[in-house]
C-alpha cells in the first residue's frame, strides 16, 4: 500500500516535471537554446493564480487560464526581447543571457511579493477519492489527468495539424523549412508560447500539491525537469514526457525507501547511468546542424 | 529581356572575410534550362542559397519575374513562384513522405488543388506514392532526392532551382532525374540547374555559366559551352 501510494503521488510530481521538461525540449528542438528561464516562468504563474485567486479571489479555473495567457505572452516577449537579437550569437551568449533573464524574473518577483514564503491555496476542486483503503487528493488525481490530457493533445499537435508539421521540419532543418515557406521566427514564437503554456498550469499544478510559493519557487523544478528533458532525450517530445514521469517516480521512491536527504543524488546519479549507456537519452536521436 | 525570369546584378557574398562571390551577375530566361557548372567550392551552392534569401548580399541585387526580391526573407520567396531543390536533399526525414510532399505547399491553400499537384507529384515518381506512409529517412539516396524535387513542385513553382540533384546516385537513378528535369521544362517551368554532372547538364540545357572560385568566367549557349575546348578540359574530363 505505501509502495502504490508512493508510486502514484511519484507520477503526479513526475507529471509535473514531464510538463516544464516539455518547454524546455520543444523550445531546444526548434531555437536550439537551452531557456533557463523557463523554470522561473513556473514561478511567475503561479504568483499569477496566488494575487488573482488567493489575494483577489477569483475563480480558480479563470485564475489559471489567466495565468496561462500571462505567461505565454512573457515566454513570446522574453524570446523576442532577450533571445531573438542573438539568434547568430555563439551558444553561451544565449546561455548567459537565459540564466540573466532567469535572475531577472525571480528579482522582479521578489522586488514585488518580497522574500517571504506565500501560502498558496488548491486550485484544485476535486474530493480525494479511497479505493480499497488507498486514499488519493485531488491534486494528485487532477495533476495525473490535466498532463495526460495535454501530453496527449500536444502529441496530436505535432504529428497531425499543419503547425506542428511545421515545428518538426524547422526542428530538423531550419534553412529546407525556410525553403517551403515556413516563417521560422513565427515558428519559434509559437514554441515559446505553447512552453511558457505548460509552464503556467505546471505551476498552479505544483503549487496546489506543494503549496508554498516564493520567488525561488521554480528554480528547483526547472533544474529537475531540464534534468529529465536530458533523460528522456533533449529535443524529443514523447522523451520528455517519458523522461519526467520516471524522474518523478525514482525521486518519490528514493524519499519512501531510501533517503529524502538522498533522493535528489539518487535522480541524478540515475542520470549519468543512463548518459554513460545511451549519451543522446532514452528516446533522443543524433542529429547534425544544418544551415 | 522582356521574358527574363530570374536576374542576379553583381552580387558579392562573404563568409566573415572570405568572399565567396564576387560580382556575379546572369540571367534566366522563361521557359528555358540554365545550367551553372563550376568546380567544387566555386560558389554554386553559394549562389542558389542568395538567390532564394537564406543568405544575403553584401551588394547587388536580384530580380525574380521583375521584383527585387535582394532582401525578401527566404520563406516569402516560394510563394512568389521560386522553388529550390537544396544541395544533398535535405528532406525531412523523420517526417513521412506525405508530409514532406504537403510542406512542399505549406503556402497553398486551395486543398483540392493540393491533392491534385500530390497525384502530379505521385504519377511522376510512382516510388514515392508506394513509399508515401514511409518516414523520409528510410528511403534511399535517390528515392530522397526524387522527394526533395516532389516536394519543390508542391509549390507549383514558376521557376526551380536545382542543387546537384544527381549527386551520389546510381546511373539509372541519375538518368531518371534527367529525363524528369526535361519534363518539366516541357511542362513549361524555368529550370537553373547547379551541377557537378557537367556533361549531362549541357545537354539539356539552353543556356551555360561556368562559376570559377566566385565570378562568372564562362558563358553561352549550352551546345557551344559543350565544345567549347576549355570547358572540355576542365569539366567534361576530355
Ligand atoms: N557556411 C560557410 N562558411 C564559410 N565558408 C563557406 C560556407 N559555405 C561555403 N563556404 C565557402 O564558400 C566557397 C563556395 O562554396 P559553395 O558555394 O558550397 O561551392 P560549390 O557549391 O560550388 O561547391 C567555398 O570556398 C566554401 O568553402
Ligand atoms: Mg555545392
Amino acid at each position: 500500500m505505501k509502495f502504490l501510494s508512493q508510486l502514484i503521488s511519484g507520477i503526479s510530481l513526475g507529471s509535473i516535471y514531464a510538463l516544464i521538461a516539455l518547454g524546455y525540449t520543444m523550445v531546444y528542438g526548434i531555437a536550439k537554446m537551452l531557456n533557463f528561464a523557463h523554470g522561473d516562468v513556473i514561478m511567475v504563474g503561479a504568483f499569477v493564480v496566488y494575487t488573482a485567486c488567493v489575494k483577489g479571489g477569483m475563480n480558480p479555473v479563470l485564475g489559471v487560464l489567466l495565468a496561462i495567457v500571462f505567461c505565454t505572452v512573457l515566454g513570446v516577449c522574453i524570446e523576442r526581447l532577450a533571445y531573438k537579437p542573438l539568434r547568430q550569437a555563439a551558444s553561451l551568449a544565449v546561455l548567459i543571457t537565459a540564466i540573466g533573464v532567469s535572475y531577472l524574473l525571480q528579482n522582479l518577483a521578489l522586488l514585488i511579493f518580497k522574500s517571504d514564503t506565500k501560502q498558496f491555496s488548491s486550485v484544485v476542486m476535486i474530493k480525494p477519492v479511497t479505493v480499497a483503503g488507498l486514499t488519493v487528493s485531488g491534486e494528485i488525481i487532477a495533476t495525473i489527468i490535466v498532463s495526460v490530457v495535454i501530453m496527449v493533445a500536444l502529441t496530436l499537435f505535432v504529428n497531425k495539424t499543419k503547425p506542428g508539421k511545421a515545428m518538426r521540419a524547422v526542428s530538423e532543418d531550419k534553412g529546407a523549412a525556410q525553403l517551403m515557406g515556413i516563417n521560422v521566427n513565427g515558428i519559434i514564437s509559437l514554441t515559446f508560447a505553447i512552453g511558457s503554456a505548460l509552464a503556467a498550469i505546471a505551476g498552479a499544478l505544483m503549487c496546489s500539491t506543494y503549496p508554498a510559493l516564493s520567488p525561488y519557487t521554480g528554480a528547483m523544478p526547472g533544474i529537475k525537469a531540464f534534468v529529465a528533458a536530458v533523460f528522456g532525450g533533449i529535443g524529443s517530445i514523447p522523451g520528455a514526457m517519458v523522461g519526467g514521469v520516471l524522474l518523478g517516480v525514482i525521486e518519490n521512491l528514493s524519499k519512501g525507501y531510501i533517503s529524502s536527504q538522498l533522493s535528489d543524488a539518487i535522480v541524478f546519479a540515475v542520470l549519468i547511468l543512463v548518459l554513460l549507456i545511451k549519451p543522446t537519452g532514452i528516446m533522443g536521436k543524433k542529429m547534425t546542424e544544418k544551415v | 529581356m522582356a521574358d527574363v525570369m530570374l536576374e542576379i546584378k553583381k552580387i558579392n557574398v562573404y563568409f566573415g572575410v572570405i568572399r565567396a562571390l564576387r560580382d556575379v551577375s546572369f540571367y534566366v530566361e522563361k521557359g528555358e534550362v540554365v545550367a551553372l557548372i563550376g568546380a567544387n567550392g566555386a560558389g554554386k551552392t553559394t549562389t542558389l542559397h542568395t538567390i532564394t534569401g537564406l543568405l544575403k548580399p553584401a551588394s547587388g541585387s536580384i530580380f525574380l519575374g521583375g521584383v527585387d526580391i535582394t532582401k525578401t526573407p527566404a520563406h516569402k520567396i516560394v510563394s512568389m513562384g521560386m522553388a529550390h531543390v537544396p544541395e544533398g536533399r535535405r528532406v525531412f526525414s523523420l517526417l513521412t513522405v506525405e508530409d514532406n510532399l504537403r510542406l512542399g505547399a505549406y503556402t497553398r491553400k486551395d486543398k483540392k488543388e493540393i491533392a491534385e499537384s500530390m497525384e502530379e507529384v505521385f504519377t511522376s515518381f510512382p516510388r514515392l506514392k508506394e513509399r508515401r506512409s514511409q518516414t523520409a529517412g528510410t528511403l534511399s539516396g535517390g528515392e530522397q532526392q526524387m522527394l526533395a524535387m516532389g516536394r519543390a513542385l508542391m509549390s507549383k513553382p514558376s521557376i526551380l532551382l536545382m542543387d546537384e540533384p544527381s549527386m551520389g546516385l546510381s546511373p539509372l537513378f541519375v538518368d531518371e532525374i534527367f529525363s524528369i528535369i526535361e519534363k518539366i521544362k516541357k511542362q513549361g517551368t524555368t529550370v537553373l540547374l547547379v551541377e557537378q554532372n557537367a556533361n549531362k547538364a549541357l545537354s539539356i540545357a539552353d543556356h551555360a555559366y561556368v562559376l570559377e572560385t566566385g565570378s562568372i568566367a564562362m558563358e553561352g549557349k549550352a551546345s557551344e559551352l559543350l565544345n567549347d575546348e576549355r570547358v572540355r578540359k576542365a569539366y567534361l574530363g576530355a
